[in-house]
């Protein structure tokens, strides 16, 4: 069983959002940068589950990004992969982070793909299903739960109002969210393991881009909150029915 | 060049993620200059034709009852087919599942842009560039399309369904695909009963580690239900199972946005705002009046959701006639 976890690097969820150069990049000074916390919590640990249970299962983990994502790739291997790939080139968009990856894939010969469900600064969602096409491969998007039964796995997917369970033989791309698994914290012992772990470098795969973010903006600001007195719910419900109009 | 609008379905009924894209996709048509029509994959109980009221001509189906559930590769190839019999240059998606599962495959098999989360219409005056939601809700990006076909996922709620032509009906026209084989078997499909889905709801009541346990969630479900609203809940919640997973709402669960979002005990942390901030009316409860959530909301009450709560369903109560 050889799994590949995608694992990207995103910006600490209480990072002040900010853009400079007119606009058009996100202030990265200052900024503490984490893995993804879908790949992280949900992909990385889902992998490392099977491999409880499965001790020949080996786990790869992918990174497209220049060498700044280091640090985050040691801790993804300090949780518990096996060895890392980091593929030498910025992330210019969906397209080409995947191309990049389905080419690892292709040459690693994978039974499970996993990434997160999206990233948390771009929010693409698309990454896993660009994979699965390049790779010819079933995708199972934002997956809550996954059980391996032999070369077969049952997953449990979000549809619109409720969930779907779903049966696909390997190998298979699946994006993960919250239900996948429990966040774990790396303990001494895979920090110290991680240090010596395989992390490959290698350079990019010839891929286009086909889309580029012109400019951020940021949204307005909120004009401040209307206080009501704890002893009059009526009046909350008042404005809420009469000023607001939404109920 | 035309407009083509993936008709989302569940269990034979079009959704309303489905009508915010056929709205999106035919005021598109119109700022371009062209038409926008359908495509529906799998048998459908309700009313095709109808669906001319938000402006499209045609709604192409494929109706087979094998293509009920989902396999994304065999749909990406049928939708390939319609892309080719309809000459569509730009594809509408909704946000939600099924729409974030196909619309990566197509893109890749089409080798068309793709930009997902959108929150308006593109700008066409100088290339093709969409605002996206970015950050977790917490910013936009305008992301410039650079092929000559184009995708576009919505944001869930960002665009409103909108009746463009009341009686106009749209002409439903069978459409016999070829069909790749099937990879993704479905065993069984499980609905929250009754409830109106957390994704879809124009109301949300929600609680937080406030409410000591989930033997408390009596009123937020009384309260939700009253407003027709569905409940959600903050991720401790989630994590200690009081809630279902389902239900978790931030940067790491659903990012929603109702038109109402009631917090009932729970702090406002910058995680879980990010999966709300883009309600259209915030309301916090919380007994702490420094709760960094005030911040982000338009009413507030500072009190304690165990004496307020029972009074504010009192007063909907009433409101809504209701003894
Ligand atoms: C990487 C990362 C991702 C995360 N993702 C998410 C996410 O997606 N969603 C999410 O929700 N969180 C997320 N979190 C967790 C987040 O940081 C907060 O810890 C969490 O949102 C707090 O939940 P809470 O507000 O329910 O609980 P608390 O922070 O404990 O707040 C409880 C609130 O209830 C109030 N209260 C207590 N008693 C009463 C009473 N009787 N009446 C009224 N008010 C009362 C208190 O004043 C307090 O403000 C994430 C954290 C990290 C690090
Ligand atoms: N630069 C990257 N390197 C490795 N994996 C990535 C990268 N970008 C995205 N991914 C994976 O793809 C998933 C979806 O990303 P996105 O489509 O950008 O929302 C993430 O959760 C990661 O698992």
């Amino acid at each position: 069983m050889k799994i590949l976890v995608c694992i990207s690097k995103s910006p600490d969820t209480t990072a002040k959002i900010a853009f400079t150069d007119n606009n058009t990049k996100f202030a990265a000074a200052g900024v503490q940068w984490i893995i993804n916390p879908y790949d992280e919590w949900y992909a990385l640990v889902k992998a490392i589950e099977i491999k409880e249970k499965d001790t020949s299962a080996v786990i790869h983990l992918v990174t497209v990004g220049p060498a700044d994502v280091e640090p985050i790739i040691r801790k993804a291997l300090a949780l518990g992969g096996d060895e890392a790939i980091r593929v030498n080139a910025d992330s210019q968009d969906s397209f080409y982070v995947a191309a990049q990856i389905a080419e690892i894939a292709r040459q690693g010969g994978y039974d499970l793909i996993f990434t997160g469900k999206e990233t948390i600064d771009y929010n693409g969602s698309s990454v896993g299903g660009m994979i699965a096409e390049m790779l010819n491969m079933p995708f199972v998007g934002l997956a809550n739960h996954f059980e391996l039964n032999g070369n077969t796995s049952t997953i449990t997917r979000e549809i619109e109002g409720g969930e779907e369970k779903v049966e696909v033989d390997l190998p298979v791309v699946v994006s993960c969210q919250q239900g996948m698994a429990e966040a774990r914290i790396p303990n001494m012992r895979g920090i110290m393991a991680a240090r010596t772990k395989p992390l490959k470098v290698v350079e990019p795969a010839a891929a286009d881009s086909l889309t580029e973010i012109v400019q951020f903006e940021l949204p307005p600001a909120k004009e401040g909150v209307k206080l009501i007195p704890a002893d009059n719910p009526a009046e909350l419900i008042r404005l809420l029915h009469e000023e607001a109009k939404v109920i | 060049m035309s407009v083509l609008i993936y008709i989302d379905q569940s269990e034979g009924h079009i959704k309303k993620a489905a009508l915010e894209a056929l709205s999106y996709g035919s005021q598109l048509a119109k700022q371009t200059g062209t038409t926008a029509e359908g495509i529906v994959i799998g048998t459908v109980k309700d009313d095709l034709g109808s669906l001319g009221q938000y402006g499209i001509t045609q709604v192409h189906q494929v109706a087979n009852p094998q293509l009920d559930h989902l396999d994304a590769q065999v749909f990406t190839g049928i939708l390939a087919q319609a892309v080719q019999l309809t000459g569509a240059t730009i594809i509408i998606f909704p946000g939600n599942a099924d729409g974030k599962t196909i619309a990566p495959r197509l893109s890749v098999r089409l080798k068309a842009a793709l930009v997902s989360g959108a929150v308006g219409l593109p700008d066409t005056t100088n290339g093709f560039i969409v605002k996206k939601s970015v950050f977790s809700g917490k910013a936009f990006a305008r992301v410039s399309l650079k092929t000559d076909i184009k995708i576009i996922t919505l944001n869930p709620n960002a665009f409103p369904a909108v009746v463009s032509a009341t009686d106009a009906k749209a002409a439903v026209v069978p459409f016999n695909a070829t069909l790749d084989a099937t990879k993704v078997k479905s065993l069984s499909v499980n609905k929250v009963k009754g409830d109106i889905p957390l994704s879809e709801a124009e109301i949300v009541v929600s609680g937080g580690r406030g409410l000591k346990g989930p033997e408390n969630w009596g009123m937020v479900e009384e309260l939700a239900k009253l407003l027709g609203g569905a409940t959600a809940c903050s991720r401790p919640v989630s994590d200690s199972d009081w809630r279902p997973h389902h239900e978790h709402v931030g940067q790491t669960g659903l990012a929603i946005a109702p038109n109402l979002y009631i917090a009932i005990g729970i702090s406002g942390a910058i995680q879980h705002l990010a999966g709300v901030n883009r309600s259209k009316t915030i309301v916090v409860i919380n007994k702490d009046p420094e709760a960094p959530f005030f911040k982000a909301a338009d009413y507030g009450i500072v009190g304690d959701a165990f004496e307020v709560v029972p009074q504010l369903i009192e007063e909907v109560k009433k409101l809504k006639g209701v003894a």
